[in-house]
């Protein structure tokens, strides 16, 4: 077995009982990338030298004998929208391509603080804004399990890169649903954390309210491991909830018996791929097998989730992105004066799907707008949240389907916004509650492409989430959890 | 519900968010934005009448933090990013024209 | 027809914290450009805002010193404009639900007194600062921006538009300086920017109920060229009202050259701010016993000195108002009168020539200690020294903080009165000036003064007036 397989829990094992040395771990990984990569296009950059750098100096301390974190020297990717120290942070926009931030996201200053490898910065939607990976203004990424379709998105090139066993572990972020989509497209474990549960200074705003970092990892094992790094209140996000710190136990083991799951009916709509509602359903009769309780729940506002989501996440994104002006970093063309400048850099530098959101949301903020839209949709957030509520009066955990369909081809929607902003709607609701919410291998679809189911607990109920998750991962009965690349083959 | 035609407020909200959009992107943008708005203001059929706004979903007051210094940036560090920029200052053009006079 | 002025103003002013209002900048003034940044400050992509506790401790006790409700519920929004002083292209503000609302401030008029009411006070942040290439705004090729000031807390407090003339926009402007100053919230320096005021106004037929349509008139330095630039505004809208055009809505700036107003730009597109609730802030919660125990704490203020003054010194309502200006100038004038009683000569002191010595050298009160100032007026009626000499004694206090008791001892600086002394210098003054002394002795009485200034000129000021006067006299006989 080669050691770019292995689990970030495994890997944390092979390195305590130096079995293997973090520069081992970090060379494999490297070899997997340069061989795949090509292909698939996962990562904007790649840092070998300073993987290298950061795997010797956890090799020296272990040497030493010092107390190390089960992550050191556990290689990571990261989403180019989390603010990293002298590399580039582009959020994969021509906008802030040569943009090279002076400090570090409080998540990073926590991977780098037990010693964690980069080994490189990871393709998205730019500014997050997608589904697909699509709207990258440098290239589109491709599904491992099929590269004539989509990783998913926004947080694609993350989850391609741990499906593809490009990295163990990666960060991505979740807006409405872009690290759940992705990671069901790709057959991996996403978690969007409690908002507030993870900090986000140095996460690139999208839409401030909504916007979390989170895991995407192959196993919930992995994303307990990630996420009690992770995890905690930071003086530097006044959002960040207090007493967020996340407990890591290697101790997930499942607790179904008595469960009380509520199965979410608009993720089983006609609408849906057949095979995803299926492998919904089995999830449930699985549950039901060990003794969970397992009842029908309605979400009514489910599609109007989606009308408030695509009008609140516009909304602040077209405040969030005024800063790109050309004034202080980024893409700036010369104007004849200064409004000259701020159009046509901002008309220049960002690409189409990023443009028609500030379009939307400037309208929607706009004077004699504001209240039949922005406030309405802050109303209709506030009824969403009144739901999951009452749910949660009785249920442990929702369950659902991750998204509509597997992953589609490339092109497929690209000409078609509406479309697009559809293959979220199972993942846009707990957003807008800040729920956290994790996306699950289900089943392997009749193509070949993994699907994902998707779980949603109350504020600050992970353990919950990624006890269940480590149930479904326990007692599975299909395969395989890789992707099979033809490339790959004596790699 | 009306039909949203985005054809007569695309200039002016296109002026606001200052994007600069070449005569066939705006046309299909205006087409684009039709639609997903008519979508969006379907939320216009739900009553929330006495229905208080969610701005934030954390039910907290605002953090706050002590008035003590700490360190800024160093000038190189402030100013590596900055495309034009001149005697320490960031240069930029001439600011009249520009639709702003607050402050 | 007769024309009413109405004016309402927005003043903007910096609070005295350390650190900015979201980071742990510095707020220090006058260092190099672009030396105080740092990630939140600049607006980079992922940074974000911490709330600054002292600025609001400031706030509030601004807002209880002009009695404004404080509110316990308050909220930050994000008003949205593209500025290159504006690093994130939104400054934080408040818009429905501001931190104080109404309010009222006393100011002096000539034989009353008039409360002006107060809308709201809110928080907000400083922009960074434009240097111009050039001129100014109009003539320059290009400009430099220095982000030091960005993020420093402002405090926007914003009058109900019931003022009704320049000369009243001052005298509100002066008295919310020194009530603003005796709270220590902010160091209100107008030459530094520390507090900036914009001013609306409109004119309406006198008596009528409604507003006429407004300008905006910005770029005023000093408390001066507010009533300046107000008085000028309003006789260019009553000129063009009287000659039946009407007016247009837009800004102006005052040219402090050339004093008058210039239009900035007409307002081509109505700004449409786009605000809504901060996603990066909270609401803001304010405890009652929070805001009760800085209530509590709050100093006296000038209204409550100078009514302290008035009945204590017998002192006339302007030289109270004068006295209160800021709190350290009362604060003289209260320990010097402890050991001075000739609280009239005081005061003529203090608003005289002390004033004027602190104008001259730049200095403030701080080198100064009252004690020896009283002594120095107490030097004079006792007679030991000469008014011309305390003068110049009164200089170098002012600079040094000098003993002026050590002083006249030191350098002999005591009063001339004995006839020998004085009558060889007369003499020479009487054989050097001739035809002041025909003058005299024709009738001239001025003729006297002149020479009795030489005598003074010879002797350094130091000649004892009355006995100078007699001797002079009986000489000239
Ligand atoms: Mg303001
Ligand atoms: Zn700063």
């Amino acid at each position: 077995m080669e050691l770019f397989e292995n689990t970030a829990v495994e890997l944390s094992r092979l390195l305590r009982t130096k079995e293997v040395s973090a520069v081992d771990v970090v060379r494999s990984f490297l070899e997997r990338i340069e061989l795949l990569d090509p292909h698939l296009k996962a990562f904007i950059i790649r840092t070998p030298d300073m993987a290298f750098n950061t795997a010797k100096e956890v090799d020296n301390r272990r040497i030493r004998g010092e107390e190390m974190h089960p992550l050191a020297g556990v290689p990571v990717a990261i989403k180019d929208n989390i603010s990293t120290l002298d590399l580039p942070t582009t959020c994969a926009s021509r906008i802030l391509e040569n943009y090279i931030p002076p400090y570090d996201a409080t998540v990073i200053a926590a991977l780098k603080n037990v010693g964690m490898p980069f080994l490189g910065k990871t393709n998205m939607d730019e500014f997050a804004m997608g589904s697909s990976t699509e709207n990258s203004a440098f290239f589109p990424t491709c599904n491992p399990w099929d590269l004539s379709r989509v990783p998913g998105g926004s947080s694609g090139g993350s989850a391609a890169a741990v499906s593809a066993a490009m990295a163990p572990l990666a960060l991505g972020s979740d807006t409405g649903g872009s690290i759940r989509q992705p990671a069901s497209f790709c057959g991996v474990t996403g978690l969007r954390p409690t908002y507030g549960r993870v900090s986000r200074y140095g996460l690139v705003a999208f839409a401030s309210s909504l916007d979390q970092v989170g895991t995407i990892t192959l196993t919930a094992l992995d994303s307990a491991l990630l996420l009690s790094l992770i995890a905690g209140y930071d003086p530097l996000d006044s959002t960040s909830l207090p007493g967020s710190e996340f407990d890591y136990t290697d101790d997930l083991e499942p607790d179904i018996k008595n469960l009380r799951v509520g199965l979410i009916k608009q993720h089983l709509s006609a609408d849906f791929d057949q095979e995803v509602t299926d492998a919904v359903l089995k999830a449930a009769s699985i549950l039901e097998e060990y003794g969970a309780e397992v009842q029908e729940v309605s979400l009514p506002l489910t599609d109007y989730g989606l009308g408030a989501y695509y009008l609140i996440a516009p909304s602040e994104a077209s405040s969030n992105l005024g800063r790109y002006d050309g004034v202080r970093y980024g893409y700036a063309v010369n104007g004849e004066n200064i409004e000259d400048m701020f159009s046509r850099t901002r008309g220049e530098g960002f690409g189409p799907e990023v443009k028609r959101r500030i379009m939307i949301g400037t309208y929607a903020l706009s004077a004699g707008y504001y209240d039949a839209y922005y406030l309405q949709a802050m109303k209709v957030r506030t009824l969403i949240r009144n739901d999951y509520k009452a749910l949660f009066n009785d249920f442990d955990i929702l369950l659902g389907a991750a998204s509509p369909t597997p992953a589609f081809k490339i092109g497929e929607k690209t000409d078609d916004p509406l479309q697009m902003y559809l293959s979220d709607i199972c993942n846009i609701t707990d957003s807008l509650a800040g729920l956290p919410s994790l996306a699950v291998l289900s089943g392997i679809h009749s193509s070949g492409l993994p699907m994902g189911m998707q779980l949603t607990a109350s504020p600050m109920q992970e353990i919950m989430l990624l006890k269940t998750a480590n149930f479904f991962e326990k007692s599975r009965d299909f395969s395989p959890l890789r992707p099979v690349l033809e490339f790959s083959e004596g790699g | 519900m009306m039909p949203v035609n985005f054809h007569k407020e695309v200039d002016y909200v296109a002026r606001l968010a200052r994007l600069t959009l070449e005569p066939a992107e705006k046309e299909r943008m205006a087409g684009q934005l039709s639609d997903i708005l008519q979508t969006a203001c379907r939320i216009q059929e739900l009553d929330t009448t006495g229905i208080e706004p969610t701005s934030h979903v954390l039910d907290l007051p605002v953090a706050l933090r002590d008035d003590v210094n700490r360190p800024s940036l160093s000038l190189d560090r402030v100013l590596q990013n900055a495309p034009r920029q001149e005697k320490n200052y960031i240069r930029v053009p001439r600011i009249t024209g520009s639709g702003h006079n607050d402050q | 027809m007769k024309y009413e002025v109405v004016i309402g103003l927005e003043i903007h002013l910096e609070l005295l914290t350390r650190s900015k209002l979201f980071c742990g900048c510095s707020t220090a003034f006058g260092l190099g450009p672009n030396t105080n940044c740092c990630p939140v400050c600049l607006g980079l992509p992922g940074s974000l805002p911490v709330f600054n506790r002292k600025a609001i401790e400031l706030a509030v006790t601004a807002a209880l010193a002009l009695k404004s409700e404080v509110q316990i519920n308050s909220r930050f929004d994000r008003k949205n404009y593209f500025y290159p002083d504006l690093p994130k292209a939104y400054q934080v503000s408040q818009y429905d639900q501001p931190l104080a609302r109404g309010g009222c401030l006393e100011i002096e008029l000539d034989k009353s007194r008039r409360k002006v009411s107060l809308e709201r006070i809110h928080l907000e942040e400083e922009a960074g600062k434009l240097v111009h290439a050039g001129e100014s705004i109009i003539g320059a090729n290009y400009s430099l921006v220095d982000y030091n000031r960005a993020g420093i807390p402002l405090l926007e407090i914003v009058t109900a538009p019931n003022l009704y003339s320049g000369h009243e926009a001052r005298l509100f402007l002066e008295e919310l300086h020194s009530v603003l100053l005796y709270c220590s919230v902010s160091d209100c320096k107008m030459e530094e920017g520390s507090l900036r005021c914009d001013a609306n106004i409109s004119l309406r037929p006198a008596g009528s109920p409604t507003l006429g349509t407004r300008t905006e008139v910005k770029n005023m330095n000093s408390f001066r060229s507010v009533e300046m630039a107000l008085e000028f505004e309003a006789k260019r809208q009553e000129s063009i009202l009287t000659a039946g055009g009407s007016i247009i809505q837009e800004t102006f700036h005052w040219d402090e050259e050339k004093k008058h107003t210039f239009p900035l730009r007409s307002k081509e597109e109505s700004s449409d701010y786009r605000y809504f609730p901060e996603p990066d802030l909270l609401p803001l919660v304010l405890e009652s016993s929070y805001v009760e125990k800085l209530a509590e704490r709050l100093p006296m203020l000038p209204q409550e000195h100078r009514l302290k003054l008035l009945d204590q010194y017998q002192l006339k309502v302007k030289e109270a108002v004068l006295l209160t200006r800021n709190r350290e100038l009362g604060d003289f004038f209260e320990t010097a009168a402890v050991s001075y009683s000739d609280y009239r000569n005081l005061i003529n002191w203090v608003q005289g020539d002390l004033l004027y010595q602190l104008r001259e050298s730049g200095r403030d009160l701080k080198k100064i200690d009252p004690r020896l100032f009283a002594e120095l007026l107490i030097m004079v009626d006792d007679g030991k020294i000469s008014r011309p000499v305390a003068k110049e004694l009164l200089a170098e206090m002012v600079q040094t903080g000098a003993d002026p008791g050590e002083m006249v001892e030191n350098r002999h600086l005591g009063l001339i009165s004995s006839r020998e002394s004085l009558m060889p210098v007369i003499e020479q003054v009487i054989l050097g000036n001739p035809d002041a002394v025909d003058n005299y002795r024709q009738g001239k009485k001025k003729a006297l003064a002149f020479l009795v200034g030489k005598v003074m000129a010879v002797t350094g000021g130091r000649a004892d007036p009355a006995e100078l006067n007699r001797l002079l006299k009986e000489k000239l006989k």
